[in-house]
């Protein structure tokens, strides 16, 4: 069979459109690789997820993922073993602990000062303004004041 | 000899930046005409001296002068001629001469379009800006010199960073330093005005122009850069939450706040002291931009400059301008008026919601940003923050913004009324859950993301619809075009602006949703197929590029049996840094991108390749270039126009603010 696909591809050489084939072996296994490199940081790369990257470290440590789905593990399993050996460093997503809560609950916490501060303001401020009554003579006199300028203009 | 003039041209403008900074504020306090007179002469002559310079250090690049240090290091002789001069700001100190560059040129349009302008602001504004001047040009001239020489010289440059040796690089930062820069005249209006004590609706109108032009180049500039790395980096990505490019996001969306501020400071005279606050908030980011991208304290694709000196300059610098201003700002806000009353449903109340919203997004940027810096300085431990974070802080907080936005506009000033603002919206919500709900399914892939992006991008564009109808049947004249006429540009300005929000959350939701990859191992001849196109490899041939050599590869591509497009992605090897760049080939369409990027060289001429499909992505750049073009439209107003051409004429202050308050 072997023999018979390579004759084929010699004699018909170039010209012979056959579909390509995918690069991984495991399409699936692929697919549950890149869910999880996405969220991976390559660790000597300045600023790339472990998916986007050509690095060789890169290379070598989607081989070792590649290697523990085969094996059959979780996503989760995966994950602690690869914190277990670089540290929280490799995960784009950090985990939430002590050191983190200040990042996770700060944007949260931003928005309810800043609309307690705008509600608290607003309340303060509408006490605080007085309304100046416009009088018929003063409302008269920005009409035509308006009239004469979009004359002019 | 030309380097030296350059160097000397710098320190000449240190001094002239000095007395700009120092003899017309003081002018302006104690009410001196001819030290406040300065201001205009110093600003231009700050502008030919930092002109002279900068063309000083490009000659250099023309010219191969590698007895200058920053030449050797940032070109090399079989650079070409458009890259050595891109090369000015391709790592720190030319960068920092065109920040200084920027900031006279923009110095330079200030002193020509403020003859509407008291003399005493005018000179205050100029001052500020002669300040801030001061400070960079002292750090180029003590630790960062464009113009130091290398002796001997070298024989050849150890060349530009070859990611950076592309248009992009000729375009995009001096946009974005535009964009950065250019906050500091608004930045300079709000302290002119704080030192003054005139906080007024005048100053508003007068600093709002200025402010949307350079929202408008700062929008322009990071869509640039944006673009470019999709096509340059080769993964197909267009935005990574990476640090440099926060730094520039940060910016934008405390200016984006600014801009909506200044439009309630100059109509109904409230907000003022918040005004100012964003004016100051959204200079300071930029220099803390400038910052992060130049000192080093980041470790990512753009920050190359590594010395602690600078590091420390640059933080006691933005220590003194962000520690001043607020300081500035204690001392005088509490004695600016309060403005008219409003109620919290209004349309200054939702304004201000949103400015709550875009600050707290803003601040999350923030954290998220500087937030590893901090644990890693305390010794807490390295953490990465990338963009599963900033994805699920930043989401939630732009959705109420953007949904606010297509309710603001339509609401009144004052006081709006909820049950009537409902029945006015009621058709524009009906269409949007509508087609929220059946576009995904049409389109055969419903999750909860695509439904939310086209809920939002539909709400938009029919709140805009909404509000142009009710805007026309409010306006005089008889024919349809006639009235479209007669709708000033400022208000079609925001419709472009908040429509291009819209096309860009197309362009976000469907290509998220809907992008498709393959990784595929490719012999000359097969084909491998992608959203209903077929790519046919035809193998790949050696190129010779000015300087790299480049394997470049054939793909045909044909839907429906039919060849629509060849591509040639390119594997190039830049010799002088001995770097391998991937080169992506893209068919850029309405509907989609074609994307190809070549991966290894396999055995038997066959490659790794990847291939993209990514529906409706350039609708992201497409939304900020519309986004843009509506600043545009709305600083085309007549109301500037006529301010800036003609003085105002003597009216008497009360009635000016009488009609002021009915415009």
């Amino acid at each position: 069979m072997k023999w018979i696909i390579l004759i084929v591809l010699c004699v018909s050489g170039p010209a012979w459109a056959g579909e390509a084939r995918p690069l991984a072996d495991d399409p699936a296994a692929e697919a549950r690789l890149k869910h999880l490199a996405v969220e991976l940081r390559c660790l000597v790369c300045q600023n790339q997820t472990l998916a986007d990257s050509n690095a060789p470290l890169a290379e070598d440590l989607r081989r070792e993922v590649r290697e523990m789905i085969a094996k059959n593990m979780s996503d989760k399993e995966i994950i602690e073993f690869l914190v277990s050996r670089y540290g929280d460093f490799v995960l784009y997503r950090p985990p939430l602990k002590a050191t983190t809560t200040l990042l996770w609950v700060g944007p949260f916490v931003l928005l309810t000062i800043g609309a307690t501060a705008l509600v608290i303001t607003l309340r303060r401020r509408a006490h605080k303004v007085v309304e100046v009554a416009v009088s018929e003579e003063e409302h008269r006199k920005v009409e035509q004041l308006m009239a004469e300028g979009g004359k002019r203009s | 000899m030309i380097p030296e003039i350059g160097h000397f041209a710098l320190i000449l403008a240190l001094c002239v930046a000095l007395v700009q900074g120092i003899l017309p504020i003081y002018g302006a306090a104690v009410g001196n005409a001819a030290l406040m007179s300065l201001a205009k002469p110093a600003a231009r002559l700050q502008f030919l001296l930092i002109l002279t310079a900068f063309g000083c250090l490009a000659y250099a690049f023309a010219d191969k002068d590698f007895s200058v240090l920053y030449v050797a290091s940032t070109s090399n002789s079989q650079l070409p001629l458009h890259y050595r001069l891109a090369a000015i700001w391709g790592a720190h100190e030319g960068s920092l001469l065109l920040w200084t560059f920027i900031l006279t040129l923009w110095m330079f349009a200030v002193t020509l379009f403020s003859a509407h302008l008291p003399e005493a602001t005018r000179s205050r504004i100029l001052g500020v800006m002669g300040l801030v001047s001061v400070g960079f040009l002292l750090f180029m001239l003590t630790v960062s010199n464009p113009f130091e020489r290398l002796i001997p010289a070298a024989p050849d440059g150890r060349d530009l960073n070859p990611l950076l040796q592309d248009p992009g690089m000729v375009i995009h930062p001096p946009m974005l330093y535009m964009g950065y820069v250019g906050f500091s005249v608004a930045f300079a209006f709000a302290i002119a005005a704080l030192l003054g004590g005139n906080l007024d609706a005048a100053w508003a109108r007068w600093s709002r122009p200025w402010t949307t032009v350079a929202w408008c180049f700062l929008t322009v500039g990071i869509a640039m850069g944006s673009g470019w790395a999709y096509y340059e980096l080769g993964w197909g990505g267009g935005w990574f939450w990476d640090p440099v490019e926060n730094a520039s996001f940060m910016p934008w969306l405390a200016g984006t706040a600014l801009v909506h501020s200044l439009a309630v400071t100059d109509k109904r005279g409230g907000f003022k002291v918040w005004t100012v606050l964003l004016a100051i908030m959204a200079f300071s980011l930029s220099l803390l931009g400038t910052f992060l991208v130049r000192s080093g304290v980041l470790t990512s694709v753009h920050a190359f400059a590594t010395d602690p000196k600078r590091g420390l300059f640059i933080l006691a610098f933005l220590a003194i301008v962000i520690g001043g201003s607020l300081a500035l700002y204690a001392w005088r806000a509490p004695k600016v008026g309060l403005g008219g009353s409003f109620a919290m449903l209004s349309r200054e109340g939702m304004l201000l919601a949103n400015n709550v919203l875009l600050v707290a997004a803003m601040g999350s940027v923030l954290l998220g940003t500087l937030y590893p810096l901090f644990l890693d300085a305390l010794d807490l431990g390295k953490i990465s923050v990338g963009p599963p974070y900033f994805d699920s802080v930043f989401v939630p907080l732009m959705v109420p913004a953007l949904f606010l936005m297509g309710i603001g506009p339509l609401a009144q000033w004052k006081k709006a009324n909820l049950p009537d603002l409902a029945k006015r919206l009621k058709w524009a919500f009906g269409v949007s859950v509508v087609s929220a709900l059946t576009l995904p399914i049409v389109l055969g892939n419903w999750t909860p993301l695509l439904s939310l992006g086209l809920l939002l991008a539909v709400w938009i564009v029919t709140t805009a619809v909404v509000s142009l109808r009710e805007r026309l049947t409010h306006v005089t004249g008889n024919s349809l075009m006639e009235r479209l006429a007669s709708v000033p540009r400022s208000y079609w300005g925001m419709l472009v602006a908040h429509c291009g929000i819209a096309v860009f959350i197309v362009g976000v939701t469907m290509v998220k949703g809907f992008e498709s990859e393959k990784d595929v191992r490719m012999n000359v001849g097969e084909t491998a197929s992608i959203g209903d196109y077929t790519f046919r490899f035809d193998g790949t041939q050696d190129v010779m590029g000015p300087n790299y050599t480049a394997a470049r590869g054939t793909f045909r591509v044909s839907y429906d049996g039919s060849e629509t497009t060849v591509l040639y992605p390119e594997k190039r090897r830049y010799p002088v840094q001995n770097q391998i760049m991937t080169e992506a080939a893209i068919d850029p369409g309405l509907l989609r991108d074609l994307y190809v990027s070549l991966g290894e060289p396999l055995d038997d001429g066959a490659w790794s390749v990847r291939l993209y499909h990514k529906p409706f992505i350039d609708w992201i750049w497409g939304g900020c270039f519309i986004m843009a073009l509506g600043g545009a439209l709305a600083i085309s107003d007549r109301r500037y126009r006529i301010a800036w051409h003609k003085q105002e004429p003597a009216v008497p202050a009360p009635t000016r603010a009488a009609r002021r308050k009915v415009a």
